[in-house]
């Protein structure tokens, strides 16, 4: 019953998944609100694919509301062509999500009368809920000191690249635009103008919209020295914490943030078995519990790992046209014949040279005052944010010698489930283990008289007891 | 008491323990940090390096000595071993193997060790009038990274917030005890390099929170208390220094900011090197050296013409 027993069973294929768990998210930039509707923007998720300069960001919300209230506004680095900017297919960025979520695995116990066992199956949940925002809008850019560089006509979005002199003249310009631009955001503003960037804005036009209730991601594809990603203007508006989530795929390894220390998730931990049934509230849980150990200041890492494979798979691997499509422009350019060795586990539909990280950041403008400044690393070390759920058997416990032993090492695996679970979460202990109790994982419900004391370590050395 | 005045003995003695103690909090608080692996494998390569460094150098100016009719001979086997080895300056190179193990970062370990080696080799060099040019931890860091591509790495940003001040805390005082008289280009180059965020801020209209989080960096900290106040590779007159931690804030500064390169001040240094001879020969001050206080004896790394070695009062 070690988990290396358990391992192996995963790597022989006998997992199957469930998915479970609702996704939502919205965006980086700002979600600027029009007619005083909440400005809380939540999760964002963003896919960044960098290869040396070369760089591929997609920005996917899942914005519900209105489409015209529907709006974008990022600083970019350079006025991008027509050619650089794409729309993607939705399910894309909802696919790397599953592919790269925190994941419950569940084993069963066999009979330990018999010398066998297990099954594993394994459920995901992923990626808390979220909310959305937005808005639309017009006068004379020129009176204000804003030159359009550029304005593009892109699937359901119309999109503007504006430069300008002054943060004031933009704020104004967009706000009579419909932008409903926050108070407080020209210092930022202004701070993006003076180091020469340019605004990108998106709105919908309605009549392009299909109606459909999805509004599709936003890519652009660029070149830049500088790795970063721009998120003070999220905070200018933010009540209360934003959400991001950023998936980054290159070549080489594993993305880390330069600037705000990259910790990783807790992970390959024994919860018990309700947490199944509440993997969404664990995950938010956990999450939120181990950013206030970090005082909120910390970048957590929730996946990193060879898109080849998966082991247990969350979802499939991304295909090779996915992924083309998500901007891994180099598996086209390093012709078929250098393709990496299959791996273990679940395959993908063929080895791909791209490795993937999932950063999850909650920030404000207080513990993030700086954009995310990335670098690609070299490290290709997998990791992942996983927990371990097993099931015990239940059957006559007085059957064997070997049944009364494993009746007592459930005891001790339940506290510790609950202890690592107390730990991880910050729930209170004591709820934990009456809810383990009320589902029938206690002591007395498998007929151990209570406090039981432990065994020393001798007493086991030549059973002798 | 006696405890403090033996590792007050020499100044690196609280070098060592600072860089010890950084190791420890990398090692323990950050998910990616410090391995003890990497600092064996910086050590090899740094010790292998000083061996051979240290071998070369003894030959070196023992034929020189025989050629001037020194009756130092290295047929006696004790004596031979004793005149080779001499002067094994172990305590720098670990020094070295430390602030590589903490800042340097790479997917295999032949990185730190390559790093580990070719600092110290530099050391003994690549030199002008008896000084070596570059600090061994930099210049290592910085070729491997330049040849490994993404295979090696600088991680500045792996260091929490408690972390970062117990950190500067240590940095700070080991810098005081050990005296080696470079507190000043720690302070000029800190002052310098603040400036410069303080003022970019300023001119941006960022909130002060901004400079404040990039001054709370390990890269940077480890940097200005272990690597530029090396004393044996920065000019000698306070006046130079100054100069020359002004001129690597500066440089450090528009490499990150026109260039985003990580890690630039290392690459600042590196690249101005060259400087420290250059203010050296212009603003000549007294040498320094690396010496014990209870038993001063020369120092082969750094043989000057004129004059003699002699031991200098590092503390009075």
């Amino acid at each position: 019953m070690t988990l290396k027993h358990l391992a192996g069973a995963c790597a022989l294929g006998l997992s199957s998944f469930v998915l479970s768990a609702p996704i939502a998210s919205a965006f980086c930039g700002f979600y600027v609100a029009k007619a005083d509707t909440d400005l809380f923007n939540d999760a964002s998720k963003v896919v960044l694919v960098r290869d040396d300069e070369r760089t591929v960001v997609t920005m996917a919300s899942d914005y519900r509301g209105e489409p015209s209230e529907f709006a974008m506004v990022i600083p970019v680095v350079d006025v991008p062509e027509r050619e650089q900017i794409n729309v993607a297919n939705p399910g894309l960025v909802d696919h790397l999500d599953e592919y790269t979520a925190p994941r419950l695995v569940e084993y069963y116990d066999e009979n330990p009368c018999d010398l066998k066992r297990y099954r594993m199956e394994m459920a995901t949940a992923a990626a808390p809920p979220e909310a959305m925002m937005m808005e639309d809008a017009g006068m004379a850019p020129e009176d204000l000191g804003v030159v359009i560089e550029a304005e593009y006509e892109v699937g359901e979005y119309d999109i503007l690249i504006l430069s300008a002199e002054e943060s004031d003249g933009l704020i104004t310009w967009l706000n009579q635009e419909g932008y409903r631009i926050p108070d407080g955001a020209e210092d930022v503003v202004g701070a993006y103008l003076k180091r020469g960037m340019k605004f990108f804005v998106a709105k919908v036009n309605l009549e392009r919209h299909t109606g459909s209730s999805v509004l599709r991601p936003i890519q652009v594809a660029f070149e830049d020295e500088d790795f970063m990603l721009p998120i003070r203007l999220g905070t200018v508006n933010a009540e209360g914490k934003q959400e991001l989530f950023v998936f980054a795929i290159t070549r080489e390894g594993r993305v880390e943030t330069t600037n705000y220390k990259t910790v990783k998730l807790p992970s390959n931990m024994d919860v018990p078995i309700f947490v199944k049934d509440e993997f969404g509230e664990f995950y938010k849980a956990m999450f939120e519990h181990q950013t206030e150990k970090e005082n909120g200041k910390a970048v957590f890492m929730e996946y990193a790992w060879d898109m080849s494979w998966c082991d247990p798979c969350a979802a499939n691997p991304l295909s090779q046209s996915e992924l083309r499509e998500l901007g891994v422009i180099w598996l086209d350019e390093d012709g078929s014949d250098i393709t990496p060795m299959p791996r273990p586990g679940f395959g993908g539909p063929q080895p791909v040279d791209a490795f993937v990280t999932r950063l999850h950041v909650r920030y404000d403008g207080k513990t993030f005052p700086e954009d995310l400044n990335f670098q690609v690393t070299g490290d290709r070390e997998n990791y992942q944010g996983r927990y371990v759920l097993r099931h015990p058997w239940r059957g006559d416990y007085g059957q064997c010698e070997a049944a009364g032993e494993y009746a007592e090492t459930l005891v001790e695996r339940w506290d510790e489930e609950a202890d690592s679970l107390a730990k991880l979460t910050g729930w209170e202990l004591e709820e934990i283990k009456q809810k383990m109790a009320d589902g029938g994982f206690s002591a007395a419900a498998i007929g151990i008289s209570e406090p039981r004391p432990k065994r020393k370590w001798w007493d086991r050395l030549w059973r002798n007891n | 008491m006696r405890l403090f005045q033996a590792v007050n003995q020499d100044a690196r003695h609280w070098q060592i323990l600072a860089l010890s103690g950084l190791f420890s909090i990398s090692l323990t608080t950050s998910d990616f940090g410090a391995r003890p692996l990497a600092l064996l494998a910086a050590i090899v390569g740094a010790m292998f390096a000083q061996v051979a460094g240290t071998v070369w150098f003894n030959a070196r100016s023992a034929k020189r000595k025989a050629g001037s009719g020194s009756h130092w001979r290295a047929s006696n086997l004790e004596a031979g071993l004793i005149g080779w080895f001499a002067c094994f300056q172990w305590k720098s190179a670990l020094i070295t193997s430390l602030s590589l193990s903490i800042l340097l970062r790479a997917n295999s370990l032949w990185f730190w060790l390559a790093a580990g080696f070719i600092g110290v080799t530099a050391k003994f060099l690549i030199r002008y009038r008896g000084k070596h040019i570059f600090n061994p931890a930099c210049i290592g860091i910085v070729t491997v990274s330049l040849i490994g591509g993404s295979a090696a790495w600088v991680s500045p940003g792996q260091w929490g917030q408690a972390p970062i001040f117990a950190a500067f805390a240590i940095g700070f005082a080991a810098l005081v005890l050990s005296s080696a008289k470079r507190l000043d280009i720690a302070l000029g180059f800190l002052i310098g390099f603040a400036a410069m965020l303080f003022g970019r801020a300023l001119y941006l209209g960022d909130p002060l929170a901004i400079p404040i989080h990039q001054l709370q960096s390990g890269a940077l900290l480890v940097f200005a208390f272990f690597m530029i106040t090396d004393p044996r590779s920065t000019p000698d007159s306070r006046i130079a220094r100054s100069v020359f931690a002004f001129a690597v804030a500066a440089f450090a500064a528009w490499l990150s900011w026109e260039y985003h390169i990580r890690g630039a001040m290392l690459y600042a240094l590196a690249g101005l090197a060259i400087l420290s001879p250059i203010l050296d020969h212009l603003l000549p001050a007294k040498r320094f050296e690396w010496n014990t206080k209870k038993d001063p004896q020369h120092d082969p790394e750094t043989p000057r013409r004129r004059v003699r070695a002699r031991p200098k009062l590092v503390r009075s």
